[in-house]
């Protein structure tokens, strides 16, 4: 088991998220960034589909009651083991009454804990992804306990470690493709998607991240139709909304562009006051 | 038989949209749901899921779409087939509502907005049967078609943070009932005691696209009682076949 002493600002259970049950108007969920979650599972050998512990923005503490493989892969939030720095990216062999702690947020916005076998929280309409609603809780809280595998792999492993693109990180280009509406949008409004360097607002979490700035717009909303993570929505007000894995199934927005899997991968890292300029694809 | 024009459009790299006329149109409800039905059981890919609106389909697929030609051309074709599958029930269920003013806050403000008494809003809202387009915006939302001309209202300017799970609102020309708490733009005129999403239960949501939905009037007892009833698991909800 794992005991959760401090939550921190942001954490929960995410797998690759809940598919199925859109038409009954249930979001996806599921990890922010995918290819930090998979790298995590993957260096201690865990399925893609394992579910993992996700930290927004550092200040958690988790004390394993049992010894067992983990990896921390994502962002780095300055995490240590009893108090000593540890490398992300690689797998670890916690002991029991080991104490893992995030503080201080070095690059990237969110982290990953993968742990041998994966977290075995409840499933709920096939996955174990928090969303508030859906599962009893969205976030977890303090004294909460996860189960762990029992009899988990406990045998030291290699230590598998592998290296990462830094650019996942700093990259401030993301690769679009035009969305359903992108061909309403003006010449004038075409050129400053591309063209125009938009800031990350603080109004930004697992639903979606609201953009700085606002561009003129005539555009009306329309009738309600799907939405999908990685939308970009332009409202009447001329702003940029960029949906995310929380994101409700349906918008009356229009879908102007549509971000690639791993733009939202890039993008889940990155925290407010990033700079991002969207390269489009056509 | 599938007599509408559709438009097919590439969503990103691994779903496709496709497009019926924009409006709020029975016909063009149940022939969304009809080929939602055929893709479902007929697609030759891997589908992840397929969200229907009043006027749309999306399809997400397992895999990235590489000639997105070819999945359309299969697309179409199955559209214009005849499948004879199996036809699904339709029902219409009967939805307690409690219209009192200790729920129904927003009654006043609708009834001066459209110049109408409280007795008539509420006849008003009872009279029709509504037909349900689709479930979005939140687990086990239905989207309600049919409301009467004279309910309608433009969505409030500032968004309610906190609606009551149940609630049942009218905004624009919808009505529908809040299945958890929520923001909100609509106005509340009165509050429903029956759960509409239900992680537990075999059917989350028990309603369906196309299926119909009535809404009868109950006074505060009755409320509490049915509201204690859905809490131990013991209410039934009438429904009848159509």
């Amino acid at each position: 088991m794992i005991r959760v002493i401090a939550p921190g600002f942001f954490t929960s259970i995410q797998d690759l998220g809940r598919f199925g049950y859109a038409d009954i108007g249930v979001p996806n969920a599921g990890v922010m960034d995918r290819y930090s979650a998979q790298l995590a599972n993957q260096i201690i050998g865990n399925l893609p589909s394992d579910a993992l512990i996700e930290i927004a923005l550092g200040k958690t503490i988790l004390l394993f009651e049992k010894q067992i493989v983990i990896s921390v892969c994502g962002a780095d939030f300055s995490a240590k083991l009893n108090e000593k720095p540890i490398d992300l990216n690689r797998s670890i062999l916690v002991s029991k009454k080991d104490v893992l702690t995030f503080d201080k947020p070095i690059y990237g916005a969110r982290a990953y804990v993968a742990v041998k076998g994966g977290i075995q929280t409840d499933i709920v309409l096939g996955s174990r992804s928090f969303y508030r609603g859906v599962t009893q809780q969205g976030l977890l809280k303090k004294e909460d306990v996860l189960p762990i595998e029992k009899g988990g792999n406990t045998k030291a492993q290699k230590n598998a470690s592998v290296k990462i693109e830094m650019e996942h990180f700093t990259d401030r280009n993301l690769l679009v493709y035009p969305g359903p509406e992108y061909e309403l949008l003006s010449f004038k409004q075409k050129t400053q998607l591309r063209t125009v360097l938009f800031s990350i607002s603080s109004d930004n979490n697992r639903m979606g991240y609201r953009l700085e700035g606002v561009i003129e717009n005539e555009l009306p909303s329309m009738l309600t139709s799907a939405v999908l993570p990685g939308t970009v929505q332009l409202t009447p007000s001329g702003r940029f909304i960029i949906l995310m894995r929380d994101c409700q199934v349906t918008g009356g927005y229009p879908r102007v562009l549509q971000l690639s899997e791993m733009a939202i991968n890039k993008l889940a890292q990155k925290p407010t006051g990033d700079k991002i300029q969207f390269k489009l694809e056509v | 038989m599938s007599a509408f024009r559709l438009t097919y459009k590439c969503y990103g790299k691994s779903a496709i949209l496709i497009e019926w006329p924009s409006k709020i149109d029975k016909k063009i409800c149940e022939d969304v749901i009809l080929f939602k039905n055929k893709i479902l059981n007929n697609s030759s890919k891997e589908v992840v899921q397929v969200i229907n609106t009043y006027s749309s389909l999306t399809i997400m697929y397992d895999s990235t779409i590489n000639i997105i030609y070819d999945d359309i051309l299969d697309l179409k074709s199955l559209y214009q087939q005849e499948i004879d599958s199996e036809i699904t029930k339709k029902y219409r269920w009967e939805i307690p509502v409690c219209y009192d003013a200790q729920f129904g806050i927003d009654l006043e403000e609708v009834g001066s907005e459209n110049e109408l008494t409280n007795r008539e809003i509420i006849d008003l809202h009872l009279s029709p049967i509504y037909t349900v387009y689709f479930i979005g915006f939140l687990p086990g939302f239905l989207y309600l078609g049919g409301l009467d001309k004279r309910l309608h209202i433009p969505r409030k300017s500032n968004p309610r943070l906190r609606v009551e799970k149940g609630a049942v609102a009218i905004g624009g020309v919808q009505t529908g009932i809040y299945p958890s708490i929520s923001a909100g733009g609509w106005y509340v005129i009165g509050n429903s005691p029956i759960s509409f999403f239900n992680v537990k239960a075999k059917e989350p949501c028990f309603a369906k696209a196309s299926d119909e939905i009535q809404f009868k009037s109950i006074g505060l007892s009755e409320y509490n009682k049915i509201q204690s009833e859905v809490v131990k698991g013991k209410y039934k909800l009438k429904k009848t076949e159509i």
